[in-house]
């Protein structure tokens, strides 16, 4: 196949604008499946991806249209995972921009407008779901238009559901792409833009072939790892796994490596060919650093092997999942996790809980702080338990926010960002009625409830998007919880000292209504250092007693007994307090948000 | 093998059956009573073997005992061992002077009268049929026939029930001078009618019963009773003989519909219906039981829990391997039990406590 009849292209779009269904109908309309076949979101493997209705892990599938080979890379919606956005848009020449003809431009239609203008992609502006009573296809249009600065004639009106101008998209990619340049003769380079495990043959590394052909059986090496590898299989998705033996530049495809380990071929790396490698790598590769951390421990202390087990084999298929172990006196073993973002850190937490069926106990994220020390040494903390008491300075990762909401909203939003230490950066007019918000906010304060008080001052109408720009000075102090005078090292929190006392007392009233009275009061305690900021006790019980116990109800009562005296084996003990998981469990998902009635 | 030296009896039949009651009862059926009277004997028969020559106590419970077709009732206290002590519940609106005549001749000596409450209010709550004077009266006609030793049962913590009211009701049975009081809470047991009712009502009164059990003990150790047992008082030497087997740990003997026995390594339970259980005596055959084997593990356990419900020390020794040397250490520590030696007695406060010790205690 000529480089002049490939087009490699992919879909990006605010989540839930359409993009998977429009994968699934270009499928189905190039008759590279039946519509027996078809089942929903084809693409998305993972139960995780279906029942969320978001793409985690990006895919490239094969059809052919009208003599063309077209390979659609499918893409992560979320921002969690720009980079590997950034990524598979770098594998293509174009890409389709997808709005919601009902929902017009939201944060993220913005963040991928501008990751795929930044990577120099022909960008084909369509407004779906347009079959929607209140789609608006030409107000969209304009506004589509305006942002990709392109007629508003030329913006494609179509409904992926029921297919309705699809072919015209078809044809679309086909007339405005690009075909892919590159040097079939020149040394082979390949880019990395995704990579999953398979049990059996190791990873498997998603590629664009840029320069040169790969065959099967070729030695090859990753030029930023430095890992060498051989092509135990060359192939392309159709959807299913077609071997092939060649794949030549412009082409997208797959190749098995039989590595038993991700985090060794890593995405954005540049494969080349051990006889002739090429000189330079491809542009871009970027080490991904986690930016949220939190504590994974399991309800059931005995689960740690199966939870060591599970993070092993998640690593394997998530190299920006980070994790070492970790010890608290109050949770026992764990492991400190560090994620891309709160919707990684979120899939995460249910894949081990769905995929591995293990009860967790996760605490309240944190961001990586750099701590610089009496005497000049620079350190990161990931943990409040390793959050020094003296610092001469400590720096917090700041974002800069970008929410579109309806301008009624804009008011709400201002407030939220003011009260979380957001400092305005500028505001603009999308259209009549929407309105851009960019705000630079200390990541800790997104991480901690954020999300939801978004949805509910916005009544759900904000999208929301947000770069990491930089470390600042931060006024920061670590707040310990005490019980009966012992520290419970999984509930430190470090936060602003301006918003120290209101989390101080929230922790410990919630304590207080969740841990049982026991046979003694129990001061429960949110000290700053040695200062003691909020108080509560938790009266001793009163009484206790089984009230009847006659010759009927003997094995009962027994029974009743040895059933709590189970139940307090499996409590934590922190000093001379038992505290239930779930009192732990209520706490820590204590979210901000949440409001007792 | 010296015999089993304690014999219950249900008698399961009530006039009606009260919102939170949980015991095996039958409502009526006045024309089953006598029949209900063979079944027991003939169970008696069949387990006449077990008994000791001379048997300690007989407890007639139910259920209402005194509801019992008066025939029936008096040809099976007729038939029952002789025994130190033979006591009967009773509820208070059958206790005719007939009727109190009838249990004194025939060898009931000890009454366990179902006062629950002098609150006309109260007793509403509770679908009691008598009223508080009720009360008063079935007691003086028991003391009139020579039972000279009566018990009160009194509930406490019913919805609606104001810490004044527990006050009169307190009032109200020791002024009768009962041998004997019973004090319980209410227990309103999850998914039940009574506890639907009343859910409201018993969640915003929870934190003031709290001091409902303290208040009780209290006032009753004040009038010179002795809190023997978690929740019963006595006047010296008037502990329930019978009740004090169970909690000694000792084998017993029930006749009847869903009656426990526990004799040696076993204990068993009599189904609770009915029909099924005249129809396997009337053939001769034991009714159909749900036998539980008690290893020595557990038979240990229970001697303990029950032990710390008394207010004696508990030989810890004669319990090995089922207590916690760190939980006795911590009731110590904690104010909540004394030791000597492998002598370990519950404090005041402790007993308050009891479940939680036990809790504790326990291996």
């Amino acid at each position: 196949m000529s480089l002049e009849e490939i087009r490699n292209f992919s879909i990006v779009a605010h989540i839930d604008h359409g993009k998977s269904t429009l994968a699934d109908r270009i499928l189905e309309v190039t008759q590279t499946l039946s519509a027996r076949e078809m089942r929903e979101q084809v693409l998305d493997s993972m139960e995780l991806e279906r029942e969320r209705g978001i793409t985690i892990k990006a895919q490239a599938v094969r059809v052919r249209w009208k003599g063309h080979q077209l390979n659609l890379i499918d893409t992560p919606g979320h921002v969690d995972f720009t980079y590997e956005v950034s990524r598979a848009l770098q594998a293509c020449e174009g890409a389709l921009l997808v709005v919601d003809a009902a929902q017009g431009i939201e944060a993220q239609t913005l963040a991928n407008a501008y990751l795929a203008l930044e990577n120099d992609l022909e960008i084909v502006p369509l407004v779906n779901k347009i079959d929607l009573p209140q789609a608006d296809p030409a107000g969209t249009a304009v506004e589509l238009g305006e942002l990709v600065a392109e007629d508003p004639e030329r913006v494609l009106r179509i409904s992926a559901k029921t297919g309705q101008g699809v072919e015209d998209v078809l044809d679309a990619v086909v007339d405005r792409i690009p075909a892919p340049a590159g040097d079939p003769d020149a040394a082979a380079r390949a880019l990395v833009f995704d990579s999953s495990y398979d049990q059996y043959r190791g990873v498997v590394a998603f590629v664009r072939v840029v320069d040169g052909s790969f065959s099967t059986r070729e030695p090859l090496r990753a030029m930023a790892a430095g890992t060498r590898f051989e092509a135990e299989e060359l192939g392309f998705f159709s959807p299913d796994r077609s071997p092939t033996p060649t794949l030549v530049a412009g082409e997208v495809g797959y190749v098995v490596t039989g590595l038993k380990d991700v985090s060794r071929l890593r995405v954005g790396d540049t494969i080349t060919s051990e006889a002739r490698p090429a000189e330079q790598p491809l542009p871009g590769y970027k080490d991904v650093k986690p930016t949220v951390f939190a504590g994974l421990y399991p309800t059931d202390s005995d689960d740690y092997p199966e939870l060591r087990d599970a993070l092993e084999k998640l690593k394997l298929n998530d190299a920006a999942l980070f994790y070492e172990p970790e010890t608290s006196q109050a949770l026992g073993f764990g492991f400190r996790c560090g994620f891309l973002g709160l919707l990684h850190m979120e899939i995460v937490r249910e894949r081990l809980e769905r995929e591995f069926d293990l009860d967790l106990l996760v605490t309240a994220p944190t961001v990586a702080y750099r701590v610089t020390r009496p005497g000049g040494e620079v350190v990161e903390v990931h943990s409040p338990s390793d959050f020094p008491r003296e610092a001469e300075r400590v720096e917090e990762p700041y974002i800069r926010a970008s929410t579109i909401v309806p301008k009624e909203f804009v008011g709400s939003v201002m407030e939220l960002d003011n009260e979380r230490r957001g400092r305005f950066h500028h505001m603009e007019y999308l259209s009549e009625t929407r309105v851009l918000l960019a705000y630079d906010l200390p990541l800790a304060e997104v991480v901690y409830g954020y999300y939801d008080q978004l949805k509910s001052r916005t009544k759900g109408y904000a999208s929301f998007d947000y770069d990491v720009i930089g470390f600042q000075d931060a006024d920061l102090v670590r707040v310990d919880i005490m019980l009966a005078g012992d520290s419970v090292d999984a509930l430190s929190v470090i936060v602003h000292r301006d918003g120290a006392y209101a989390r101080a007392r929230e922790l410990v009233d919630r304590l207080r209504e969740e841990i049982p009275r026991q046979l003694f009061d129990v001061p429960v305690q949110a000290a700053i250092g040695s200062r003691v900021i909020a108080r509560e006790t938790i009266k001793a019980k009163r009484k206790d007693v089984l009230a009847k116990c006659y010759g009927g109800d003997i094995t009962r009562k027994r029974k009743l007994l040895e059933r709590q005296k189970r139940g307090k084996k499996r409590m934590k003990q922190v000093g001379t307090v038992e505290v239930p998981q779930e009192a732990f469990l209520a706490v820590l998902n204590l979210d901000g948000s949440e409001k007792r009635s | 093998m010296t015999g089993v030296r304690h014999l219950y009896v249900h008698l399961p039949f009530c006039a009606h059956r009260c919102g939170y009651c949980d015991f095996v009862t039958v409502v009526g059926r006045k024309g089953e009573h006598a029949g209900y009277v063979d079944s027991v004997l003939a169970e008696l028969e069949l387990e006449r073997g077990r008994l000791a020559g001379a048997v300690d106590t007989v407890f007639l419970g139910g259920g209402t005992p005194t509801f019992t077709e008066w025939d029936a009732l008096a040809r099976l206290l007729e038939a029952l061992p002789r025994a130190a002590e033979v006591t009967a519940e009773a509820n208070p609106e059958t206790v005719t002077s007939e009727m109190a005549a009838l249990l004194a001749q025939n060898g009931v000596n000890r009454v366990s009268l179902g006062a629950q409450t002098f609150n006309t209010a109260l007793l509403d709550v509770l679908e009691r049929r008598a009223d508080p004077d009720a009360v008063r009266r079935a007691f003086h006609r028991l003391r009139d026939a020579g039972i000279a030793n009566i018990s009160l049962d009194l509930v406490y913590g019913i919805p609606g029930q104001r810490p004044a009211d527990l006050e009169r009701d307190l009032d109200a049975a020791i002024a009768l001078e009962p041998e004997h009081i019973s004090c319980y809470e209410l227990e309103a047991k999850p998914g039940t009618r009574f506890t639907h009712a009343h859910a409201d009502e018993l969640r915003q009164q929870a934190e003031s019963m709290e001091g409902y059990f303290e208040r009780v003990v209290e006032r009753l150790r004040a009038a010179g009773f002795r809190w023997y047992e978690t929740a019963n008082f006595c006047r010296p030497g008037r502990e329930s003989r019978h009740n004090l087997g169970y909690w000694e740990g000792r084998d017993y003997l029930g006749l009847g519909i869903g009656a426990v026995s526990t004799v040696a390594a076993a204990r068993w339970r009599n189904t609770p219906r009915l029909a099924a259980y005249a129809r396997a005596l009337a053939a001769g055959e034991p009714p159909p039981r749900e036998v539980e084997p008690l290893d020595v593990e557990t038979k240990a356990k229970e001697r303990l829990m029950l032990a710390l419900r008394l207010d004696r020390a508990v030989d810890l020794d004669g319990v090995p391997g089922v207590w916690d040397a760190d939980g006795a250490a911590r009731l110590e520590g904690l104010g909540l039990a004394v030791r000597v030696g492998n002598s370990l007695r519950l404090t005041p406060r402790g007993r308050l406590l009891g479940g939680a010790a036990t809790v504790e205690l326990l291996a």
